[in-house]
């Protein structure tokens, strides 16, 4: 692998082989002493054109417990006030001889346009783009997943699981690379929204079931997991937007409170990748229950970006 | 005085071959049984294998002057269109400052004719400075001396329909046409793409085909409500086609326009975010692709126009949500149209003339120059066209000052290897310029 873009493309082989190594990246981190000498020597740039502290400090905390020298570079850039442009930036990058760049964008296709362009020679991984993907947060669920779910996880898949993502799926890219991976694993995926908040072009993805209500996404199916999406408040209602009439609806339709964790199986999870909407999509007695595996999920995700950095930057000896 | 020009075994819109003379700017004889009495000083050119179409008439270019001469002149573009085969543009109003005065016009007007390459004929906007509010004065541009008879927002769509109406209403004085550029602002809200299942998997915001079609719709049945002309810019979807159909067959004053882009290329060209494939309206699907060489087939689309939209390259070479829409088309329009409707069996060249000429010069209303017959005492605006010139695209060789063509490395059947204007070569290729040095 040279670079994480996207699921869609990752092959079940290759996606098993960073859950497998994230598992033994956990394992190092039980240790006293965290750190491991592995990528000494290597420079990783943190490029973030859009805030997110989470997803910054949790590829900045698994770069350096691999002994690689970290850069944080925060651009500040939207549609509407350019500034500097990626290609510069990239350039820029480059001429400092960064390894590996971690990039977050507002832009979809930001992280594949960096590593096609040939602005620099580094590895991309993809935080995050725009309304696209974001690999390492999947893969991180996965192995979340696969560590709860699955007896034996060592080079499992998620095969036969059922998992119901729920909210906003129209703009989040979280949904976007969970739908490929978790079918990719095996895993068998509901999709739960209003209408208004599903791409027109979901109904081409056969496997992909898809329900209106939670409730009837309960009705249907028992689930091994159910994933929670963050609501954006001011982005749903606002400025004639129109997605829901008004949170206190969309929380009455689709947030999970306790009477609808009651109909879940015993040993279903409960996982939200955060920031959390307490009281819109997720009450506290869910998001606080013992069947959240919510604050597991960050911590599994610095496991999962020391994963992916090793087998990016050392991938060829890794894989020998 | 240019001297007399002699094409041999010229084919006449692809079909009798004739020996074809022009003298003094105009056509002064075709000869098509076998001998020609060649005048004293002719240039005399072997024509065989090519074919004779009246100069095209693009209907929808943007030069780009006054104001981002960075992306294109008067000057880079009208030799960009000589080279296409072209002998008129009309020139969009979304200029800075925008063509909505007599001012702005007569001066793309006045500077076209120094350039002297193509007919430019300014397209006037409809409302002040584009902004959908006001009605530009209509006919303080009509009466200049550029005497506008295209009035058009492209790049922008003439939402309020009343708007509408009244520029329709109004634009009868002049026997003018208003253009529009069908598109829903509310509908399209940071569109990035056609919005399907490719939009889906990219994560781009989707531009509906809706948004173009409940537009058209509205604007079909004002038109014949107020009796008026009305042009639809770039139709790109099934549904718009259907809509034209619709209104035609109930006697609605409506024409409608393609672009080669609509005719070749497909969203599944967006995979991989190359910006070059960012259009407006965006690169539809199969189905579309489909409909709209059907629609032109058929006549419910009555010409292909370029949408020449040149960028430079940094409004380009970046991601896709910031890059620029448009894409340049003049040098590519014809060898498309030869791909896509000729060798594909749905037009014969004489229908490519009135799509790519005839038509479009009665639309904007310069037919007494341009998209005249090939004709004894026509004027002599002729494009010679070699079918068999297969060629492979590149966007850097471009007469245009943007080089932000989709088709590099495209292979084309075809293209113009000699265009006049009034008798005057104004592109030539290599293989001709010995005969006119």
């Amino acid at each position: 692998m040279k670079h994480l873009l996207t699921t869609k493309d990752l092959s079940r082989e290759d996606a098993i082989r960073i859950l497998d190594t994230a598992g033994q990246m956990a394992a190092t981190q039980e240790r006293e002493i965290r750190k491991l000498p592995t990528l000494r020597g290597k420079t990783v740039v943190n490029l973030f054109f859009e805030d997110s502290t989470r997803t910054r400090i949790s590829f900045e905390a698994a770069a350096k417990r691999l002994s690689a020298d970290v850069i944080n570079f925060s651009a500040k850039g939207s549609s509407v006030s350019k500034g500097e442009s990626l290609k510069d930036t990239a350039l820029t990058l480059q001429a400092m001889g960064a390894d590996a760049v971690v990039v977050r964008h507002w832009a979809s296709g930001a992280a594949e346009r960096l590593a096609t362009s040939g602005w620099i020679h580094g590895s991309v991984l993809n935080a995050g783009d725009g309304t696209h993907q974001h690999p390492t947060q999947a893969l991180l669920d996965a192995y979340t997943m696969r560590r709860h779910l699955v007896e034996s996880p060592g080079a499992a898949g998620l095969d036969g699981l059922r998992v119901a993502i729920v909210g906003d799926i129209l703009h989040s890219r979280v949904a976007g690379s969970n739908g490929y991976l978790l079918n990719t694993l095996g895993a068998k995926v509901s999709l739960v929204a209003p209408p208004t908040l599903l791409p027109v072009g979901i109904t081409a993805r056969p496997e992909l079931e898809v329900f209106y209500t939670l409730d009837d996404a309960l009705d249907a199916h028992e689930y091994d997991a159910i994933m929670m999406l963050r609501v954006q408040r001011e982005r749903m209602t606002g400025g004639g937007a129109a997605f829901f009439p008004s949170p206190e609806e969309y929380s009455r339709m689709y947030g999970l409170d306790a009477a609808r964790m009651a109909r879940l199986p015993e040993h279903a999870i409960v996982m939200h990748p955060g920031p959390m909407n307490r009281g819109l999509e997720i009450s506290a007695e869910a998001a606080d229950s013992p069947r959240s595996v919510i604050v597991e999920q960050v911590s599994n995700g610095v496991a999962v970006r020391m994963a992916a950095l090793y087998l990016l930057l050392a991938g060829e000896e890794a894989a020998a | 005085m240019s001297r007399p020009i002699v094409f041999e075994n010229v084919s006449i819109l692809g079909e009798q071959q004739a020996h074809l003379v022009i003298d003094g700017g105009e056509i002064d004889e075709i000869v098509t049984d076998g001998h020609v009495n060649t005048p004293a000083g002719a240039i005399v050119i072997n024509a065989e294998g090519l074919i004779a179409l009246p100069g095209l008439v693009d209907l929808h270019t943007h030069l780009r002057e006054p104001g981002r001469e960075d992306a294109e002149t008067i000057e880079s573009g009208s030799r960009s269109a000589a080279r296409g085969g072209f002998t008129a543009v009309h020139a969009m109003a979304n200029t800075t400052p925008v063509a909505d005065t007599a001012g702005v016009v007569e001066q793309v007007w006045s500077r076209g004719r120094e350039v002297g390459l193509v007919d430019v004929f300014p397209v006037g906007a409809v409302t002040v400075g584009l902004g959908g509010t006001q009605l530009s004065e209509m006919g303080a541009m009509a009466n200049s001396r550029a005497r506008v008879r295209v009035f058009s927002d492209d790049g922008k769509c003439v939402h309020d329909p009343v708007i509408m109406r009244r520029a329709l209403e109004y634009a009868k004085t002049f026997d003018a046409v208003i253009a529009q550029h069908a598109q829903d602002p509310r509908l399209t809200e940071g569109a990035q793409m056609h919005e399907g299942i490719v939009s889906a998997e990219l994560g781009l915001a989707g531009w509906p085909a809706v948004a173009e079609e409940s537009i058209i719709a509205r604007d079909v049945l004002l038109a014949g409500h107020v009796g008026s002309r009305l042009h639809v810019c770039h139709v790109s979807t099934a549904g718009s086609v259907e809509i034209i159909r619709w209104a035609k067959s109930r006697g609605i004053k409506v024409t409608a326009e393609v672009m080669p882009h609509h005719l070749l290329l497909t969203d599944e060209s967006v995979r991989g975010y190359d910006p070059r494939f960012k259009v407006n309206p965006p690169l539809r699907t199969q189905e579309d692709v489909d409909a709209v060489r059907a629609g032109l087939a058929d006549g419910t689309i009555d010409i292909v126009a370029t949408d020449h939209a040149p960028h430079p390259d940094e409004d380009k070479d970046c991601e896709w949500g910031a890059a620029a829409m448009g894409m340049i088309g003049l040098e590519t329009a014809l060898g498309i149209v030869q791909k896509t409707m000729v060798d594909s069996g749905l037009l014969t060249w004489a229908q490519v003339a009135q799509a790519l000429s005839t038509v479009p010069a009665q639309i904007g209303r310069v037919d007494d120059v341009h998209g005249r017959p090939l004709a004894k005492g026509e004027p002599a605006n002729i494009v010679l066209v070699d079918p068999q010139d297969n060629w492979t695209v590149d966007p850097s060789a471009t007469a245009s000052r943007s080089n932000n063509s989709p088709f590099g490395g495209v292979e084309l059947p075809g293209r113009a290897v000699a265009t006049f204007l009034r008798g005057v070569p104004t592109h030539l290729a290599a293989r001709f310029e010995g005969a006119f040095a």
